[in-house]
């Protein structure tokens, strides 16, 4: 059976949100006190050794990407913690924020001395408007016991863009903009926020830190997978018996996540598929589920980690039903800036409306997989990138279901 | 009610504070009047072309009337197999209204919205932001009661 291990939910449940002395109390900012007694080319290297990739699903180096802004010499430079988390069947950012505000805001400090940047935003999303409650309340105590030096941090709300959680969209939206990805490079480490090196990590990044610099690289290193170490929050929607949050090392295997935590399929039904990592994830077979859920291994099984997203499907569920819906969000949420995504989206959606409704005509799923195979390449961000993963993954792992629909 | 040339103008000092100005009048009128985009593009000091392309980009932000009370229905994948669409049924019944309309007395707007990240209680609706969870349609009347 395997276990929960708990890094960035450390203080789930120990501390009280709203009170920071509950924070201080069980060590809370000593880190950032640690941070400080290191140079900066120290810490960065630290938080490079300790392996931390992105847990927004991009699985960047951390310290690496910390390095490139420090590496920059700039009047102002910026930190910014994603919280724009819009992946349909996730909600790890507002469980960590809700729960333990201050580990996110300690992280963000942390990287801010790092990096030589004295500002920072927290850029949460327009549904959590009770999240931001709590940050700006977290941001007031920290800057009233003047826990966090010079380093000042502002909230700002998205407006149900599912496109901002891109970095370089995510920081057109904080400088007032409609949130259209930029053309890159230049990254935003080096010219992001108004120009200036910009460090943008995800809620998860920023809670691990203090943990990591707390106990060291070597500490984190040695947990979980050896590519993509330490744990993953993981978010269990669907058919599945206990609908939770669950923080897991990344050795751990798909089907201990559905079973050993999930309780198995709801209902006593057989299982038919599992989408990982949000609805631009991969819809993942049985025949797959012994893949530990790391960035790697789920890479190479053309699916990926993303946010830890964990939607599962029993076997009574119509794979192309739910795939058109997909289809419809990717509509719906691309920003219409390239033509691969603002086109594709739509043209993916009309074929699997018709597919669905059994009007398909031959050729149909071969123009599905011709499109999707343009769209990951020629698409400007990763929302139409991975936009047509769904559709490819499943006309791979269950093409019966869409044969089934012709007449 | 605050008018909403005092709201934006609070913001014209905030970098990039056009959104966040946004925010603040929809949460006092519910919408953003479109004479708000116009002032706003006055003070922001844009034309009035990118203050509305701001305010439309955003799903979460509606320039033109709406209710007093804004309801969302998640229709997102894991909300869609949880039965999202027999939620939007009896809401629309309940309410008399489709989806995108607005109750003849101006209390209740119905709207589709995305993923809003309560994933563990699918299938999943707003009330001005407000979040109930695994709602079905035997509770659609007891949840909208606490409005009317």
């Amino acid at each position: 059976m395997a276990e929960e291990m708990r890094i960035v939910l450390r203080n789930y449940g120990k501390v009280d949100p709203l009170n920071i002395d509950s924070y201080t109390q069980v060590g809370g900012y000593q880190a950032l006190a640690k941070a400080k007694s290191m140079s900066q080319p120290d810490l960065i290297e630290e938080v490079k050794k300790s392996g931390l990739r992105g847990r927004g699903g991009a699985g960047f180096n951390t310290g690496m990407k910390w390095g490139f802004s420090y590496g920059v010499k700039a009047d102002q430079k910026y930190v910014i913690c994603n919280a724009d988390e819009g992946e349909p069947g996730t909600y790890k950012d507002r469980i960590i924020m809700e729960n333990d505000p201050q580990s996110v805001l300690e992280g963000m400090a942390i990287c801010g001395y790092a990096i030589g940047a004295n500002k920072g935003y927290i850029y949460c999303r327009g549904e959590y408007p009770y999240v931001v409650e709590i940050l700006n309340k977290a941001i007031a105590q920290a800057s009233e016991k003047g826990l966090l030096g010079d380093f000042n941090i502002e909230v700002r709300m998205g407006a149900g863009a599912y496109v901002c959680g891109e970095e370089s969209a995510l920081i057109e939206s904080i400088e007032g903009h409609r949130g259209e990805p930029r053309f890159k490079p230049p990254f935003p480490p080096v010219i992001g926020l108004w120009g200036k090196p910009t460090i943008v990590n995800n809620v998860e990044t920023f809670a691990n830190i203090p943990a990591i610099v707390d106990k060291g690289a070597d500490w984190y290193k040695g947990i979980g997978a050896a590519g993509y170490p330490g744990t993953k929050v993981m978010t269990l929607t669907g058919d599945i018996v206990n609908r939770t949050v669950i923080e897991v090392p990344t050795n751990t295997t798909i089907r201990q996540v559905l079973n050993d935590f999930g309780g198995g399929i709801a209902g006593g039904k057989k299982f038919k598929a599992v989408q990982i990592g949000g609805t631009s994830g991969g819809f993942i077979p049985e025949s797959l589920l012994d893949t530990p859920i790391d960035f790697d291994s789920m890479s190479a099984i053309g699916a990926t980690l993303g946010s830890g997203a964990f939607f599962v499907m029993d076997e009574t569920r119509d794979i192309v039903d739910v795939i058109d819906r997909i289809s419809k969000f990717f509509a719906h949420e691309s920003c219409g800036k390239c033509t691969p995504c603002r086109e594709g989206t739509q043209r993916m959606h009309e074929m699997l409306h018709r597919v669905k409704n059994g009007g398909a005509v031959a050729g149909d799923l071969d123009f599905m997989e011709r499109l999707g195979t343009v769209m990951s390449k020629a698409c400007l961000c990763g929302l139409g990138q991975a936009a047509p993963a769904p559709v490819l993954t499943t006309l791979k792992h269950f093409r019966n279901d869409y044969t089934a629909k012709f007449n | 009610m605050a008018d909403y040339r005092e709201i934006i103008s609070a913001y014209k000092e905030v970098p990039g504070g056009i959104i966040e100005a946004y925010h603040a009048v929809q949460k006092e009128y519910s919408y953003i009047p479109e004479d708000a985009v116009v002032y706003a593009a006055q003070v922001f000091d844009m034309p009035k072309a990118k203050a509305y392309g701001v305010a439309t980009f955003y799903s979460y932000l509606q320039v033109g009337p709406r209710g007093k009370n804004v309801i969302r229905i998640c229709e997102s994948a894991p909300c869609h197999i949880a039965g999202a669409d027999k939620v939007v049924a009896a809401l629309e019944k309940e309410l008399g209204i489709k989806m995108g309309e607005t109750t003849p007395d101006g209390k209740f707007t119905l709207e589709f919205a995305e993923c809003v990240g309560q994933c563990q209680a699918t299938p999943v609706i707003t009330i001005n932001s407000q979040p109930y969870g695994d709602v079905t349609a035997d509770k659609v009347a007891a949840i909208l009661a606490e409005y009317k």
